[in-house]
C-alpha cells in the first residue's frame, strides 16, 4: 500500500512539474513576461526593477530555477489587480466555490446514477430513450448558456430564485444545477452502459439462480460493479468540475475561484493567472491522490497494477 | 442498427451551407451599427418586423446576419483544430503504439497528465499571453484534443501491429516508418474520421466557452459564444439576444453528437465506448 502511495505521490509531482514548466514557457512566448507583468502606467525604471528582482535578466534556464524556487517558497507572484499576493486572493476565494462543488457532485449521483440504472432495465423502451434524450441534450448544452437559460426562466420570468450572487439556500439552486448538468448525463450515459454490461456477466446470472429478489441483484450486486468504470473517471470529473466553475460562477457573479480565473483572463492579471493554474494543479492532484488512495483500499485489485 | 438520423443531417447541412455562404445571404452586416434599430425583438413579438427576423442586439446589428458569420466561425475553428490536434494525437498515437518501448511510456505518461489537467486553463493563458485571435483559439483548443486521440489511436495500433501484413512488411525489409505510413495509418483512417466527428461538438463547445469567457475571436467579429456574452446582460428585457445563438450552439452539438454516434456505430461498432 504504501509502495502505491508513493508511486501516485511520484507522479502527481510530475504532473505538478510539467504544469509549471508549461505556464513558464507560456509566460515567455511573447518575450519578456516583466511586461505582462506590469500594470499599464509603469515606468521604465519600474520595468528594470522588476526584471532585476524576478531574475529575468539571467539565462531561461537561470530563470526557470528562479520561478520554481520561489514557487517553492510559497511565492507565486503578486495580482496586478489586487496589489495582493496571487495565493492569497486564490485562498480568500476557494472556500466559496468548495461551497457549490459538492453539491454539484452530489446531484450527479442522486439523479444520474439511478436514472442510468434504470434506463438500462429498460433498454430500447420509452424510459430508456427519455432518459437518452436528457442525457443528449445535457452534453449539448453549453453550461454558460444554460444557466442563462436558467436564470431567464426561474429568476425573470417567474420570479422564483435568485439570479445570482452568495447568500441563503436558495442562491445555491440555479448555480449547482448549471455546475452539475453536464456531469449527470455524464454520469447517467455511463451508468447505463455498464450497467448493460454487467447485467449479462456470470455472478448475475448466478445470483438470480440462488433466487435473490430481483431488487437485491439490481441495486446490490449490478450496481456496486457498474460503478467501478464511473469511479475510474473520478479525475476526469474533477477536471471538469473545475473548469466548469470558471463557466457557472462568471454566468451567477459568484466570488470563487472560477469568477476570479474569469477576472484574471479579462482584465489580463497574468500573475494571477499564472498562479491559479497551479494553485489548481495543486487542487486537482491532492483530490485525485486522496480518491485514489481511499479507492486502492477498497479494491485492492488497484494497489497490484 | 439505429435508423439514419436525418433530422441531424439536415441540420448539420444548413449549419455548413449558412457559414459558406453567409455573405451571400445575409441582408446586412455583422458589423456595421445600427443604433436607431438597438433590441428590436424578433419578428413574432410585439415590436418586432421582418426587417430584422430575429431581432437586433444592443448595437443595433441584425442577430440572424452575425449568426450566419457566427456559423463560419465556429466551423472555421473545428476544421483547423481538429486538423492540428487531431493530426499530432494521430501521429503520436501510432508512433508511441507502433514502437513501444521507452518512446511510448513517455508519450503515454504525458496523455495521462493531459487528461489530469484541464487543457482549458492552459488555452486562457494563452489567450492572455499571446492575445485572442484565430491562431490563439486553434492552439488552444487543439491542446484539448490531442490526448484523446493519441489514446485510442495508440488501442488500435497495438492491435495491428500484431497482424500478419505487418509480420510480412517486415520481413520484406520496409524501414519502420515506411510501415507505420504505408501500413498502420491507412488502417486507423476510419477509427480517425470517427474520433473526428465525435469530438466536433466538443469543439465547437470549447470555442463558444473560450469566446465567453472573452479568451475567443475578438469583438467584433461575430462568435456564438460572443453573442451570448454580450445579450448576458439583457436577459430580462431582451432575451433573444443571448438565447438564440446559445440555441444555435445546442443545435449544431446535438445533431453532430448524434450523427458521430451513428457514424460510429456504422463504421467501427468496437469504438462504442467512447
Amino acid at each position: 500500500m504504501s509502495g502505491f502511495i508513493a508511486r501516485r505521490l511520484l507522479q502527481g509531482l510530475v504532473v505538478l512539474v510539467l504544469v509549471a514548466t508549461v505556464v513558464f514557457f507560456l509566460g515567455r512566448l511573447t518575450g519578456n513576461p516583466a511586461d505582462l507583468m506590469l500594470p499599464e502606467d509603469a515606468t521604465a525604471e519600474d520595468r528594470q526593477r522588476l526584471i532585476e528582482a524576478l531574475g529575468l535578466d539571467g539565462s531561461l534556464f537561470k530563470q526557470f530555477v528562479a520561478f520554481i524556487s520561489s514557487a517553492l517558497k510559497g511565492d507565486l507572484g503578486t495580482s496586478l489587480r489586487m496589489r495582493q499576493p496571487a495565493i492569497d486572493v486564490f485562498l480568500s476565494r476557494l472556500p466559496n466555490t468548495l461551497a457549490i462543488i459538492p453539491w454539484a457532485l452530489l446531484l450527479a449521483m442522486v439523479v444520474g446514477i439511478p436514472l442510468g440504472v434504470v434506463a438500462a432495465l429498460h433498454r430500447g423502451r420509452l424510459l430508456d430513450r427519455a432518459a437518452g434524450t436528457i442525457a443528449v441534450l445535457g452534453i449539448a448544452t453549453p453550461s454558460f448558456w444554460l444557466g442563462i437559460v436558467l436564470i431567464f426562466l426561474f429568476s425573470v420570468e417567474l420570479g422564483w430564485l435568485p439570479s445570482g450572487r452568495m447568500g441563503g439556500p436558495e442562491h445555491y439552486v440555479l448555480p449547482v444545477i448549471t455546475l452539475g448538468a453536464f456531469l449527470t448525463a455524464g454520469f447517467m450515459r455511463l451508468t447505463r452502459s455498464s450497467m448493460l454490461e454487467v447485467l449479462e456477466s456470470e455472478y448475475v446470472k448466478l445470483a438470480r439462480i440462488k433466487g435473490l429478489s430481483e431488487s437485491v441483484v439490481i441495486w446490490k450486486h449490478c450496481l456496486r460493479n457498474a460503478l467501478i468504470p464511473v469511479l475510474t473517471l473520478w479525475g476526469v470529473f474533477v477536471g471538469n468540475l473545475i473548469t466548469g466553475a470558471i463557466v457557472t460562477e462568471t454566468v451567477f457573479a459568484w466570488p470563487g475561484v472560477g469568477r476570479l480565473t474569469y477576472e484574471a483572463v479579462i482584465y489580463r492579471d497574468f500573475p494571477l493567472l499564472q498562479a491559479i493554474i497551479i494553485l489548481k494543479a495543486i487542487l486537482i492532484l491532492t483530490i485525485n491522490l486522496v480518491v485514489d488512495i481511499l479507492y486502492a483500499y477498497v479494491d485492492p485489485r488497484i494497489r497490484v497494477n | 442498427m439505429r435508423s439514419t438520423p436525418w433530422i441531424c443531417i439536415l441540420v448539420i447541412v444548413t449549419m455548413v451551407f449558412m457559414a459558406v455562404f453567409a455573405p451571400l445571404l445575409t441582408p446586412y452586416s455583422p458589423i456595421d451599427q445600427t443604433l436607431r434599430d438597438k433590441l428590436l425583438p424578433p419578428f413574432w413579438l410585439e415590436g418586432g418586423s421582418m426587417k430584422y427576423l430575429l431581432g437586433t442586439d444592443a448595437f443595433g446589428r441584425d442577430i440572424l446576419s452575425r449568426l450566419l458569420y457566427g456559423a463560419r466561425v465556429s466551423l472555421i475553428v473545428a476544421t483547423l483544430a481538429l486538423t492540428a490536434g487531431g493530426g499530432v494525437g494521430l501521429v503520436i498515437g501510432i508512433v508511441a503504439g507502433y514502437l513501444g518501448g521507452t518512446v511510448e511510456s513517455i508519450l503515454m505518461r504525458l496523455v495521462d497528465a493531459a487528461f489530469t489537467f484541464p487543457a482549458i486553463l492552459f488555452a486562457l493563458l494563452l489567450a492572455v499571453t499571446m492575445g485572442q485571435g484565430l491562431g490563439t483559439l486553434v492552439i488552444a483548443i487543439s491542446l484539448l484534443l490531442w490526448a484523446s486521440f493519441a489514446r485510442v489511436i495508440r488501442g488500435e495500433v497495438l492491435a495491428l501491429k500484431q497482424r500478419d501484413f505487418v509480420a510480412l512488411a517486415k520481413v520484406r525489409g520496409c524501414s519502420e516508418p515506411r510501415i507505420m505510413l504505408t501500413h498502420i495509418l491507412p488502417n486507423v483512417l476510419s477509427t480517425f474520421m470517427v474520433l473526428v466527428t465525435l469530438n466536433i461538438g466538443v469543439v465547437v463547445i470549447a470555442e463558444a466557452s473560450l469566446s465567453f469567457l472573452g479568451a475567443g475571436i475578438p469583438p467584433p467579429t461575430p462568435s456564438w459564444g460572443l453573442m451570448v456574452s454580450e445579450g448576458r446582460g439583457r436577459i430580462a428585457d431582451a432575451w433573444w439576444v443571448s438565447l438564440i445563438p446559445g440555441l444555435a450552439i445546442t443545435a449544431l452539438v446535438l445533431s453532430v453528437n448524434v450523427f458521430g454516434d451513428w457514424l460510429r456505430d456504422r463504421l467501427d461498432p468496437r469504438l462504442r465506448q467512447l
